[in-house]
């Protein structure tokens, strides 16, 4: 990559520490986002993809989770060894949070006017007026009506895609060079949905912010994304740019996952399921994770494969023994 | 539908008292369904997608009998009285729906414990629980096992061991998969599919989710503030759907294929209030159509150019 | 952002320990809590004391011995004697049997009808559940203190008619927070499913609430126990629990006063019993609370 990465995660494995061993939610994971660019983070629960976007902000519980190898950089600062006031500057300032529940992100007894105009002082050196001034035409961005009464009013008067707009508002209001989104429309219907995502990307294009966008929803980061990373049972199996990734799958388990969507299955018919279950993150096999579910499994799964390009001039990765060869998918 | 329906909803409205004043009398009330009519043919699949705030949730309860409606009527053809075993409800949530301090074979077989008024013969009721457990899929040996020892799917197994314990007509599946991976997600609607085809279930699938209310329905409601405003064949409504919401509802749905336009950011998503309904049709304030002939009240009637069953609520949809 | 974000933690990152239950989790949690250790072990002390009383006491707890009166503590008499010669370290050792069983009788008397009512206030509900619900508040707003004292004295001063008016003074405490729990629990699913088989009340509340409220009312107990010492002590020092010659920890304190200017010895060691007792149920309570408290597992 001759871009320089705004984040930048290298071999990161983190385990939790229970009751008789360990979770080991991360295991080796390496993934970039460059500047101003939309790179998204799909799999399933217990994928480790929140665990990932949680570390990246270091919000994860002190002392709840180990660091086993591997670091992280946002812009140049070493995450994993800075301090909480490090962290405090970054959060909010160069890199922002959007959660999935909009509601709780929002303290329940303030009026949304203070809350932002709060948060907008701490980063950024302004009096009240123009905090305020920047409050209404970051709201106006995100297409509220009337951002002057919304600033009078309390988080449970506006509706849910309401609030998660006033989050993005506050997210972009320090214009930071990432945002880290955690499933940010997942509790949202899908005509507000579409709102949302779209005001977010175009704000992001404006400003050149890049967003690292965690999902489980395939069509989302085929609408969102440019660049896709997908997760299974704490490691990366395949990257790429967002068409490579859907369209042309190597990886057997991002097959499965897109061959398991109704969405491209003739009504009626029988859906291909992936059989059997996430293996538990505490006893993992010593080889490829998918293994026990794969329908090309061989003696050499019993190694773990790592991610590598499947031919020299391309960015798209797969850690796969045997990746599949057919070309794009009939989407 | 030719045949005999299963179960018959008559203009079911549901309103709940709110904001009571100094004497509890109430002042505003909820309008949470506002006339559904329904007729439900056996064996067959009813699709009910909407957002939230439209009423599906409410449909769901009434229709299993945790709430009664304030008017209207609500028949099974088989006369069983509901709320004993005439519909059967499968949740989103396996996490609570399942009680996290039973074991699986009490779990599966509480609707006959609870219907012989808990005299029953303990190994009957296990033999019961192992073969219904083996019907979706658990290993009969884990019918001693708690939920918290499963997987989300498996729980979700679970929960529809125990809806086919009760033999019911119908089956109610409250976004049955909303909670699950997509990989387990096919896993359980193939599972229903297969079990529908097995014991000729009727199913009444309640779903935000339009692609698979698209791969497991036959019929198809779409409803949007209490109201059912398009009903008809699954194919028919979703790929030519007629009324103004369906078509917003359908075309913001992300898809896998080409990316939307991204110059149209979707203005005016916000739902009207359900205390104070809006006069003539519900949607035209959020409606790119709308004109003076939104103000009367629409009725939903078949679109005539159509020979397939497809009822809209919608003025533009019959020319006449 | 920062005060925000602090708030916003989804708190699990979709983490699940690998089967979280059975004694050896609970044994693996008790351990990391030095606290709730301590308080199992001054509960083992207490309960050894109970049990092998007969054997660990020097003298008879009644002996009568108007020559050693009041004397301090030395080697023959450790925690020395009383205004009879009565040998103070064994009426501790006995007095333990009194108010531990105190403590232990009025929790579960209080505990099990307290949830009944409870359980099925809050599963009813309406006009039944407003009707208890009221009752109980008339309860709880008498100070617990004088209601015991008032319904203890209707009854007649002995031990039992103590802990019987205790008990009642308790149970609406259990009430209250079993029916907290059982509005929870009646909105899960299960019981939502249960309702639609057609199930009745009885199977709701046996089946599926009262299972599901249990821990919070145990962890109530365990601190009550404490409480409930304290409570049947102070009743005994007002006259209205134990009768002499009885040995029980509060009329000890009790009777002490007169002498606690100069004898320190006679009401201090029944005193410092009580307190042990007490803080010994309380940390363990919390230790426990802790540990079923659901959204601390996996950490």
């Amino acid at each position: 990559m001759t871009q320089n990465p705004v984040l930048s995660i290298n071999d990161l494995s983190i385990e939790f520490p229970v009751y008789k061993g360990a979770v080991k939610a991360l295991n080796g994971v390496s993934l970039h986002v460059n500047e101003g660019e939309i790179v998204g983070v799909v799999g399933e629960s217990g994928s480790g993809k929140s665990v990932t976007s949680m570390m990246a902000m270091k919000l994860l519980p002190e002392g709840s989770y180990r660091v086993t190898q591997g670091d992280i950089s946002i812009l140049g600062t070493d995450i994993i060894h800075a301090s909480e006031k490090t962290m405090r500057t970054l959060r909010g300032g160069d890199v922002a949070m959007i959660f999935q529940e909009p509601m709780t992100a929002l303290n329940p007894t303030r009026k949304i006017g203070i809350q932002m105009t709060d948060v907008i002082r701490l980063h950024r050196r302004l009096d009240n007026d123009a905090a305020r001034q920047l409050a209404i035409s970051l709201l106006k961005d995100m297409h509220i009506a009337d951002p002057e009464s919304t600033l009078q009013r309390y988080p449970f008067e506006l509706s849910g895609g309401m609030r998660q707009r006033v989050l993005i508002a506050l997210a972009f209001s320090c214009n930071p060079r990432l945002i880290i989104a955690d499933e940010p429309t997942t509790a949202l219907d899908v005509t507000v949905q579409k709102q949302v995502l779209m005001l977010l990307k175009a704000k992001a294009r404006e400003l050149k912010t890049a967003i690292l966008f965690i999902t489980h929803d395939m069509a989302v980061v085929s609408q969102f994304c440019d660049r896709v990373y997908v997760m299974y049972a704490g490691s990366l199996v395949e990257a790429g740019s967002t068409r490579q990734v859907l369209h042309a799958p190597r990886h057997p388990y991002t097959r499965g996952l897109m061959a398991a969507l109704p969405e491209l299955a003739t009504p009626g018919s029988q859906l291909q399921a992936i059989p059997g279950n996430v293996p538990d993150l505490s006893r993992l096999p010593a080889g490829c994770a998918f293994a026990s579910r794969c329908p090309s499994r061989s003696d050499k799964c019993n190694q773990k494969p790592v991610l590598t390009s499947i031919h020299e001039a391309t960015t798209h990765q797969v850690a796969c023994w045997h990746p599949a060869l057919q070309e794009e998918l009939a989407v | 539908m030719t045949t005999m329906p299963v179960l018959s909803l008559k203009d079911i409205q549901v309103r709940f008292p709110v904001n009571p004043d100094w004497r509890g009398r109430p002042r505003q009330h909820v309008h949470a369904l506002n006339g559904i009519s329904l007729e439900i043919a056996k064996g067959e699949t009813l699709g009910i997608v909407g957002e939230s705030g439209c009423g599906k949730s409410t449909m769901a309860q009434v229709l299993i009998g945790l709430l009664q409606p304030t008017q209207g009527e609500m028949t099974l053809s088989s006369g069983k009285s509901n709320g004993k075993g005439g519909m059967q409800i499968v949740f989103q949530d396996p996490q609570s729906s399942l009680n996290p301090r039973l074991p699986v074979w009490k779990i599966i077989t509480e609707p006959v414990f609870a219907a012989a008024n808990r005299k029953v013969d303990k190994a009957a009721m296990r033999e019961l629980a192992q073969q219904l457990a083996a019907q979706v899929g658990i290993r009969p040996e884990y019918i001693d096992r708690f939920p918290h020892e499963f997987s989300g799917g498996q729980r979700q197994r679970i929960a529809i061991a125990r809806a086919l314990a009760a033999e019911p007509d119908i089956i109610v599946l409250d976004e049955p998969t909303s909670a699950l991976d997509i990989s387990v997600q096919a896993q359980i609607l193939n599972l229903l599919a297969e079990l529908q085809r097995s014991r000729q279930l009727t199913f009444i699938l309640i779903s935000h989710n339009v692609s698979v209310v698209r791969h497991m329905c036959n019929r198809v409601a779409v409803m949007y503030l209490g109201q059912i405003v398009e009903i008809g064949d699954a194919a028919q409504v979703l790929e030519h759907p007629a009324h103004p919401y369906t078509q917003l509802l359908l075309a913001s749905v992300p898809t896998l294929e080409s990316v939307q336009d991204e110059s149209a950011v979707p203005e005016n998503v916000e739902l009207p209030s359900n205390r104070v309904l809006p006069t003539g049709c519900y949607f035209k304030d959020r409606c790119p159509s709308a004109s003076s002939a939104c103000l009367q009240p629409q009725v939903l009637k078949q679109i005539s150019t159509q020979s397939q069953e497809h009822e809209a609520r919608c003025h533009l949809a019959h020319p006449d | 952002m920062n005060a925000m974000t602090e708030q916003t933690l989804p708190t699990a990152p979709d983490i699940q320990p690998a089967a979280a239950s059975g004694l050896g989790y609970f044994f693996y949690k008790v351990k990391k809590s030095p606290l709730t250790v301590a308080g199992l072990f001054i509960i083992l002390f207490m309960l050894a004391m109970m049990l092998f009383a007969p054997w660990l006491a020097t003298h008879d707890p009644n002996a009568i011995d108007l020559m050693y009166r009041l004397l301090p503590p030395s080697a023959e008499h450790w925690f020395g004697t009383d205004e009879v010669g009565r040998d103070i370290y064994s009426r501790i050792i006995f007095g333990s049997r009194q108010s531990i069983s105190v403590g232990l009788f009025v929790v579960a008397v209080s505990g099990v009808i307290g949830a009944l009512i409870g359980c099925f206030s809050g599963v009813v509900g309406g006009r039944t559940d407003r009707v208890i619900m009221r009752l109980m508040d008339v309860m709880l707003s008498v100070p617990s203190l004088v209601l015991t004292m008032a319904l203890a004295a209707a009854l007649g001063a002995s031990l039992f008619n103590a802990m019987l008016a205790i008990a009642v003074v308790r149970i609406p405490y259990y009430v209250r927070l079993a029916r907290g729990q059982a509005l929870g629990i009646r909105e899960m699913g299960y019981v939502k499913a249960a309702r639609t088989f057609g199930a009745s009340r009885w199977h709701i509340v046996s089946w599926h609430v009262i299972r599901n409220a249990l821990p919070p009312l145990i962890v109530q107990a365990t601190l009550d126990i404490g409480g409930t010492i304290l409570m049947a002590a102070a009743l005994g020092f007002i006259g209205l629990g134990a009768q002499q010659p009885t040995a029980e920890w509060g009329a000890m304190v009790a009777t002490g006063r007169n002498y606690v200017l100069d004898q320190w010895w006679y009401s201090g060691f029944p005193g410092l019993a009580i307190l042990i007792t007490a803080t010994g149920f309380n940390l363990f309570g919390d230790g426990i609370r802790d540990i079923l408290d659901p959204k601390q597992k996996g950490k």
